[in-house]
């Protein structure tokens, strides 16, 4: 016990690090008016390209520098957080939900159900997925809500076959027979007996999945299927820098980092966060 | 009411490829009556405590046979019906006591959970009942106990923490299911001490699941010995350790290692016992399996 209480104390310094960044990240997006330095649309020609702030020829008003049409690097990637998270917790609560329900469900019941619920996923899961959410969009039109929907359509099935996987494994324990012998009723006991051993799993790959729609939002802005096209999102910055990488490589390098600090925190966020709901790990 | 507490009567169950698991078992339980059921590992033992309880694995099907709890004819009942009176009337102490409890919740809520949502108990009085069967079970400091998780309690711990909850509800009948095996040599004693103990105070019946003939020796009044899910023997236990009548017994006995020579090599039961039984079980099973098409 003591043991365990001096292990809990010392917070792994990469929760910090991963919980630090996206909370900065989470607070900028939320607060973007007050804290973007410039306005994200506006376009000034006589200020295209400037470089980030330690180079020769850098604004101070532009820390991260300006994109071809001289917009501010910094404000667009604040602006676009918010869009991105939006994207990230709608998306993964979502996918989350419908997942994690079918997944308790197929595994608890097994049989029928199952065997219908895993084939679903395996149609499922056999579409290349960066194409299926290309196709999802175009069907159903860009825009916010379709993105998080599209999202959502295709990632349900990681948290299916996870936790089909997990409640499996629990039901076979000996704990749900002595449920089953006190007479507790089948739904009662997936719920109330199965289910708080599988959300330390399903917390885990919720904060996975939230890194996951920030990357898939990224692509469908990259290939301009997002939100509207005035709006600053990661993919679309990207994208614009792609263009201008000769010319301005921070204008592609510094979305591309936020990016990857994003998801890499929320995977990182999430293996904490299960040993933290995990009685036994904790 | 009937006075035989649990009665199995010609009790057959298959696995999906037609192959008998269970032949035509029959077993009588006697009010506050302690049952050992003795045999090798896959001789059904387990199975049976299995099928009365109503656990049985989807593959095993019951296809002969009746179970009478108490009188009533478990077959007969309503699955509904069948659990209530199942979770009434009986309880199981498991094998293995680190996954017989939930490891995420609390051992109090666990143990209470069951008198206040099966026997519709109030809270106050479950909870004054799991801390008298937890100082029955000589667990004396129930406040950490019961706002435990089961993993920071030790398998002996955990183990009189289920013995305590099977009594609790004070069922007719315990079915337990070699529940000193995955324990400590030192804890095993202590345990089953404890068993024996509540159970002659509480006047529960026990349908003791073991491969262990010491343990028979020491704790049942009748002993049934299963080979291959067939009844080979049934008698009182004095009466079977004096004079052992089948010659599967006999060899069991003799296979059982001794104190007094304790570096004599282990015996293994006697082949040609094995082959006997063997034809004995593929004649019955011929008999059987004619007399149901």
């Amino acid at each position: 016990m003591d043991e365990g209480r001096a292990r809990r104390r010392g917070v792994p310094p990469r929760l910090w690090l991963a919980g630090g960044w996206l909370l900065l990240a989470l607070l900028a997006a939320i607060f973007a008016p007050l804290v973007a330095p410039q306005d994200p649309l506006a376009q000034d020609l006589m200020l295209e390209r400037l470089p980030p702030f330690w180079m020769a020829g850098a604004d101070p008003g532009y820390w991260l520098g300006t994109d071809s049409l001289g917009r501010d690097l910094l404000s667009r990637l604040i602006f676009g957080g918010r869009i991105a998270f939006i994207v990230a917790f709608a998306a993964a609560i979502a996918a989350c939900l419908v997942g994690s329900a079918l997944g308790l469900i197929a595994g608890y019941f097994g049989g029928w159900a199952d065997r219908i619920i895993s084939r679903i996923v395996d149609v499922w899961m056999a579409f290349p997925p960066v194409l299926f959410a290309i196709l999802l969009v175009a069907v159903l039109g860009t825009g916010l809500s379709s993105v998080i929907l599209a999202i959502a359509i295709i990632d349900w099935t990681r948290f299916c076959r996870v936790i089909r996987a997990e409640t499996m494994g629990q039901s076979r324990m000996d704990y749900v027979e002595n449920a089953r012998i006190a007479g507790y009723g089948r739904i009662g006991i997936m719920l109330r007996e199965v289910l708080p051993n599988v959300v330390p799993s399903i917390v885990a790959l919720l904060s996975l999945e939230m890194g996951i729609a920030v990357i898939v939002e990224a692509i469908l802005s990259f290939v301009n299927l997002s939100i509207s096209t005035d709006d600053p999102t990661w993919g679309g910055i990207i994208a614009e820098g792609r263009l201008s990488i000769h010319q301005a490589w921070w204008v592609l390098v510094f979305p591309l980092v936020t990016l990857i600090l994003t998801v890499l925190s929320f995977s990182q966020f999430g293996e904490a966060l299960k040993t933290r709901f995990d009685p036994v790990l904790r | 009411m009937s006075a035989i507490c649990l009665d199995i009567r010609d009790l057959s169950a298959v696995l999906p490829n037609g192959q008998r698991v269970l032949r035509s078992v029959s077993l009588a339980v006697q009010p506050g009556e302690v049952r050992a059921l003795v045999g090798e590992s896959g001789a059904g033992k387990t199975m049976i405590g299995k099928a009365v309880l109503g656990v049985l694995p989807s593959s095993v099907r019951i296809v002969e046979g009746d179970m009478l709890l108490e009188g009533e004819d478990l077959g007969k009942l309503q699955p509904k019906a069948r659990r209530t009176l199942i979770g009434a009337r009986t309880a199981l102490i498991p094998q293995d006591p680190l996954t017989a409890l939930n490891p995420s919740r609390r051992i109090g809520p666990q143990m209470t959970d069951r008198l206040v949502r099966i026997l519709g108990w109030s809270g106050e009085k479950a909870d004054t009942r799991i801390r008298q069967l937890l100082d029955e079970v000589q667990i004396r400091d129930p406040d950490r106990v019961l706002k435990s998780y089961p993993h920071e309690l030790s398998g002996g711990m955990r183990q009189r923490v289920l013995i305590a909850a099977a009594f609790a509800a004070e069922p007719r009948l315990i079915v337990a299911d070699e529940p000193t095996t995955a324990l400590d040599v030192t804890v095993q004693k202590q345990i089953l001490r404890l068993i024996v103990q509540l159970q002659r105070e509480h006047g529960t019946a026990i349908l003791f699941v073991t491969h262990d003939l010491g343990v028979v020796a020491k704790i049942s009044q009748r002993v049934s010995v299963l080979y291959a899910g067939k009844v080979v023997e049934e008698a009182d236990t004095a009466a079977l350790f004096a004079a052992p009548q089948h010659p599967y017994t006999r060899a069991l006995m003799a296979a059982t290692p001794r104190y007094t020579d304790p570096f004599a090599s282990l015996k293994p039961v006697d082949e040609a016992v094995l082959a006997g039984l063997a034809s004995e079980i593929a004649a019955a099973d011929q008999a059987w399996r004619r007399s149901h098409g």
